[in-house]
């Protein structure tokens, strides 16, 4: 039995010497999982997962202290995106999957006060005191952080027209079975969700 | 309306699921009327228990997992007639019903049903019984015609009594209505000493089969073992119809042979030879039928070519070397396992890429 | 590098995979073209090209004629758009579209005055032997043509290869190996001198010594006509192909005829060719004997639902509908028909009728409903699609990783090689909708890319701003350390002076 034991037990030290030696020999340099997270986020910088920001996020995330469904801008792919880098299962978006929107200012009723100019964490307002503002649309990620601040009221969430540039297939499991009939064709023609129907 | 919208073709060639199995089901029923023929009404019962608790399986099992009924796609029909053929003729009835449902069960519905299956379930329900029942499963009655004891086989009362009960009439013992299957008795004695000549001539009590007995079906076996010549045309038809493609039972039949005549010319007399290796046990119904399943098959033409060398490979070794008399059904099950694999590795070269290509020499490319 | 036409075993014909739906032309091939002008409005959409979208060049109330440029091109792959009525522009607005989506599009609204008067600018540009390459290059470019076997590429950049890219044969496409479509068939039967000489002029433009026609082996009369035709022309020789679908297809067709495969993500440009349309020739040829550009098109609207099937020469813009009303197709039929534009392997279904012919159109099929009929089985790997793609890809295993969302994996298998022939779902038993798995998938992936550029963007943008921010801090805190560094100084000056007036006065008082 002694040989036993001393043969068993001195095969397994070999081995885990090995492990070792190996894990430290043969390791391959990595991103941190911290830049991998990031690079899927969205970059929007609004807040809406309760972190201050994509990086903090990201770390919350990489630490495993974070749900991974929890960022509207990102939406569906980004869960998806997450599930399979971090190897969790994915789920589903906690709250509804938001329609593209972006910031809109009325000029005529804009005040020039900056106040919007200085909440907007990618710099896409453009104006300068007693100036009009406004938004470049296609800097806007929509984070909705200069609603507030603004004390005139006169900027607004507007989703983006449907552009045929930006048109997606949907997943064949979503097609109905069967022909629309002409009168769905036209109503759905000219409901304004059809940019919804598009994201 | 944009996520209404079907995308192109708009026609099609009219292929269909149900198509396929009914044309293989087709294919084998000429071979499964001749072994009712050789072996009477027990051998009808196996098939109709066989095909029948195959579909009520089905369509029970589908009920209770809560998915769209699919038995009329004949899947399940095709399943239960390839493991009755499989099955020796006076199999009691429990052993058929058992087998058809764990062949639908175990073999293809917790996997997800048609098409998510990794072996092929009537094979898989054939190793569970064998393993399970050996004696049972390897009892092979005599064809009618070499039978000289005093069960008539076409008495439908004495069929009855042989599925549903196991009984034989006054007078008839198992023995007297079974005989070893040619691959069995080489086996027996070949471990016993004998040479191939002495295990297989009549001397030895043995009836002693050619090929050519065994190509028409006069010998014991299974249903698909007696009908050699049956199975290879409804084969021809299936690949006719291009139901199935000549790559894994041209093969599969290749290599057994192939490795059958190699060993047999090095020894005749340890060795059987390629003509009986091709037509005795399941090599045709498995290469023409069980191996060319598509859900568990390689799709591509050189996995496929890979596919059936190796079942023919294995198939040789299990019989020759192996624990048990009959190999192919193991061999196509552990290929089985292999397929994703083969799949993954034999990937067809696609269009544009490959050194095959060429591009202008110092070009943008 | 010498290009030779190579033979294979089975004649002139691409290597794998392939399908033969029932070829379906015999309501069409014998009508000979007629002429359908538009009735009221013609809707002229910006973009009816690979490549970036035209631009607007006459305003609301501009009057205009046949051939007047109405938008210029933007960029390199872009082309400019022509009126082809003469009447006035009533609208520059968004009008519905023949685009998969059936979201609308900017359009440019013509309405008709029913005289048809051509531009006065227009002038024919005579013989192509007369014509130098930049002049002809220029002349196509400027006329708008684009590819009309379907693709719409800016013909003009693919008569322009880099000068590394010499092209050896120019191969005139009139294979027309879709069901249904006759237009190029009639072409090639009613106007082969117009065909050949625009072709010549395209390989003159190009710089290549040769062409090669390409047709299928079911039109003996426009084999017939090409090859008299092309009789004075050694240069030029007309190659059957059997029946075979995606014969016509760029890919398969350079391989069915000189057994070279262009490199994937490659053009054939990579291997000394040019592939063009026969009804692309013809529209160089009249460009260069009238100066008209590109205004009209032949269209072949056929179909089991379609009263008098017919080819028309249909003018660009004009609404659909009418297209459709003048072979017979009423509001009844299409309540319960599905059109399909183009083919029915790789056409588009027409959401709304009042959608404007376009330039990549070449058919407009009318079918019953039941085509949009789907209920897939499960896949049973049986391996026909396998066999049937021309490209030797893995069709069920791409459809498997579009179903399950894994984008990366399709990748991985080639999914962007695919072609989307669609002969991988004709021949599936389960009827699995092959193709719009791999078009969900390549959308994805395409979005997907966007999405990161939109995110990368941002986060420069995010991080430019934290670094302005920083900046303006420290800013403040230097400013704040040298007011404060002054201030000192300023408070010890004082003090010293206070000291120094102190020492003073008590030496003062002392004195």
């Amino acid at each position: 039995m002694l040989s036993a034991i001393l043969t068993l037990g001195g095969l397994a030290l070999l081995a885990g010497l090995g492990l070792g030696y190996a894990g430290k020999r043969l390791r391959v340099e990595e991103d941190p999982l911290v830049e991998k997270v990031d690079a899927i986020l969205p970059q929007t910088q609004c807040g809406q997962c309760g972190y201050p920001g994509c990086k903090p996020y990201a770390e919350a995330l990489a630490n495993g202290e974070a749900d991974i469904n929890l960022c509207p801008p990102g939406g569906e792919r980004v869960i998806r995106e997450l599930a399979e880098l971090l190897g969790v299962a994915p789920k589903p978006l906690d709250g509804a999957e938001p329609v593209p929107k972006v910031a809109v200012i009325d000029e005529s009723a804009c005040i020039g006060c900056t106040l919007c100019l200085k909440a907007c964490p990618v710099d896409a307002i453009v104006g300068a005191v007693k100036q009009y503002h406004t938004v470049v649309r296609g800097a806007c990620t929509g984070c909705e952080l200069c609603l507030a601040p603004c004390p005139a009221d006169c900027i607004t969430m507007q989703p983006l027209p449907p552009d045929v540039r930006q048109w997606r297939w949907s997943s064949p499991d979503k097609v109905p079975p069967s022909a629309p009939s002409a009168e769905e064709n036209q109503a759905s023609d000219d409901a304004p969700s059809a940019s919804k129907k598009a994201a | 309306m944009s996520g209404r919208v079907l995308a192109s073709p708009y026609i099609h060639s009219g292929a269909a699921v149900d198509t396929i199995m009914y044309w293989v089901v087709g294919a084998l029923l000429p071979a499964a009327a001749w072994g009712v023929y050789c072996f009477g009404w027990p051998a009808f019962w196996t098939l109709f228990l066989g095909i029948g608790s195959a579909m009520v399986a089905e369509w029970l099992t589908l009920r209770a997992m809560g998915r769209p009924n699919r038995v009329r796609d004949g899947s399940a029909a095709l399943t239960g007639l390839l493991l009755a053929m499989t099955l020796p003729p006076y199999a009691p009835w429990w052993l058929t019903v058992l087998g058809s449902v764990v062949a639908i069960v175990i073999g293809k519905q917790i996997y997800g049903g048609l098409g998510y299956n990794p072996f092929n379930p009537a094979l898989i329900a054939r190793v569970i019984l064998l393993v399970s029942f050996p004696v049972h499963m390897t009892t092979w009655p005599t064809p009618i015609f070499l039978l000289d004891a005093g069960l008539d086989p076409y008495n439908f009362m004495q069929g009855l009594a042989v599925t549903f009960g196991s009984i034989l009439p006054q007078g008839v013992t198992w023995d007297t209505v079974t005989s070893a299957s040619l691959l069995g008795q080489y086996r027996t004695e070949l471990s016993a000493g004998a040479t191939v000549g002495e295990a297989l001539t009549a001397g030895s009590g043995y009836p002693g089969y050619s090929w050519v007995d065994l190509m028409l079906g006069r010998s014991a076996g299974s249903l698909g073992e007696v009908s050699a010549l049956l199975l290879l045309l409804g084969g021809a038809v299936l690949l006719f119809k291009r139901i199935i493609t000549w790559h894994i039972p041209v093969a599969m039949i290749g290599a057994t042979v192939g490795m059958a005549a190699i060993f047999w010319t090095l020894d005749p007399t340890h060795y059987l030879d390629p003509m009986l290796h091709l037509f005795s046990g399941g090599l045709i119904l498995g290469a023409l039928f069980m191996a060319t399943d598509m859900v568990t098959s390689p799709t591509t033409p050189k996995g496929q070519l890979i596919f059936g060398a190796s079942i023919g490979i294995l198939t040789y070794v299990i019989r020759t070397w192996g624990g048990y008399p009959e190999g192919v059904s193991f061999a196509i099950v552990i290929m089985n396992m292999a397929v994703p694999f083969i799949d993954q590795y034999t990937r067809p070269r696609v269009y544009g890429h490959g050194r095959k290509v060429q591009g202008f020499k110092g070009g943008a490319r | 590098m010498l290009v030779k036409l190579v033979k294979g075993a089975l004649g002139h014909t691409f290597a794998r995979g392939g399908v033969h739906p029932p070829t379906e032309k015999k309501a069409t091939q014998g009508s000979a073209i007629e002429t359908l002008d538009p009735q009221g409005e013609v809707i002229l959409a910006l973009n009816q090209h690979i490549g970036s979208p035209a631009l607007p060049v006459v305003a609301v109330g501009d009057r205009v004629f046949v051939g007047t440029t109405v938008a210029r091109a933007t960029g390199f792959i872009s082309a400019p758009l022509h009126s082809s009525v003469s009447g006035t522009v009533t609208a520059i607005e968004n009008r519905p579209s023949t685009h998969a989506s059936g979201l609308a599009v900017p359009c440019i609204v013509i309405a008709s005055d029913g005289q048809f008067t051509p531009d006065l600018g227009l002038k024919a540009l005579g013989d192509c032997g007369k014509l130098g390459r930049d002049t002809l290059r220029e002349a196509v470019r400027l006329a708008g043509l684009t590819g009309l076997g379907g693709a719409s590429f800016p013909t003009a950049v693919k008569l322009s290869p880099p000068s590394n890219h010499p092209v050896e044969t120019l191969v005139l496409n009139g294979v027309e190996c879709e069901p249904f479509l006759t237009c190029d068939h009639r072409l090639m039967l009613e106007a082969p001198e117009a065909i050949i000489a625009g072709g010549r002029a395209m390989a003159r433009a190009v710089g290549a010594a040769n062409i090669v026609i390409a047709i299928e082996a079911n039109k003996p009369d426009a084999i017939a006509a090409m090859k008299q035709a092309a009789a004075p022309y050694p240069e030029i020789g007309v190659e059957v192909l059997p029946v075979r679908y995606p014969q016509g297809s760029e890919k398969q067709l350079i391989q069915a005829l000189f057994g070279l495969e262009v490199p994937s993500h490659g053009l054939p440009l990579d291997v000394g060719l040019v592939v063009q349309n026969v009804g692309t020739a013809w529209a160089v040829h009249h460009l260069l004997t009238t100066g008209e550009p590109l205004v009209s098109r032949v269209v072949t609207v056929t179909g089991p639902l379609v009263p008098r099937p017919k080819n028309l020469r249909v003018r660009l813009g004009t609404p659909l509908r009418e297209i459709l009303a003048a072979c017979g197709v009423d509001e009844k039929v299409m309540n319960r028909a599905t059109a399909i534009l183009g083919g029915p392997m790789m056409g588009t279904i027409l959401l709304n009728p009042d959608a404007p012919l376009v330039k990549g159109i070449g058919g407009i099929l009318v079918m019953d409903g039941s085509v949009q009929e789907r209920n897939p089985d499960p896949c049973i790997r049986c391996a026909r699609c396998v066999t049937a793609c021309p490209t030797g890809l893995l069709p069920n295993e791409l459809g498997w990783f579009a179903k399950t969302d894994q984008f990366e994996r399709s990748q991985e298998y080639d999914l962007f090689d695919c072609i989307e022939c669609g002969c991988c779902a004709f021949v599936c038993p389960s009827r699995i909708p092959l193709v719009h798995y791999f078009r969900y998938a390549k959308s994805q992936i395409w979005f997907a890319e966007r999405e990161k550029r939109k995110a990368d963007e941002a986060k420069e943008r995010s991080d430019a701003k934290k670094a302005r921010i920083e900046r303006e801090e420290e800013e403040k805190r230097r400013k704040r350390e040298e007011v404060k560094a002054k201030m000192a100084a300023a408070k010890q000056e004082a003090d010293a002076t206070k000291v120094a007036q102190a020492a003073e006065e008590t030496s003062g008082e002392q004195a």
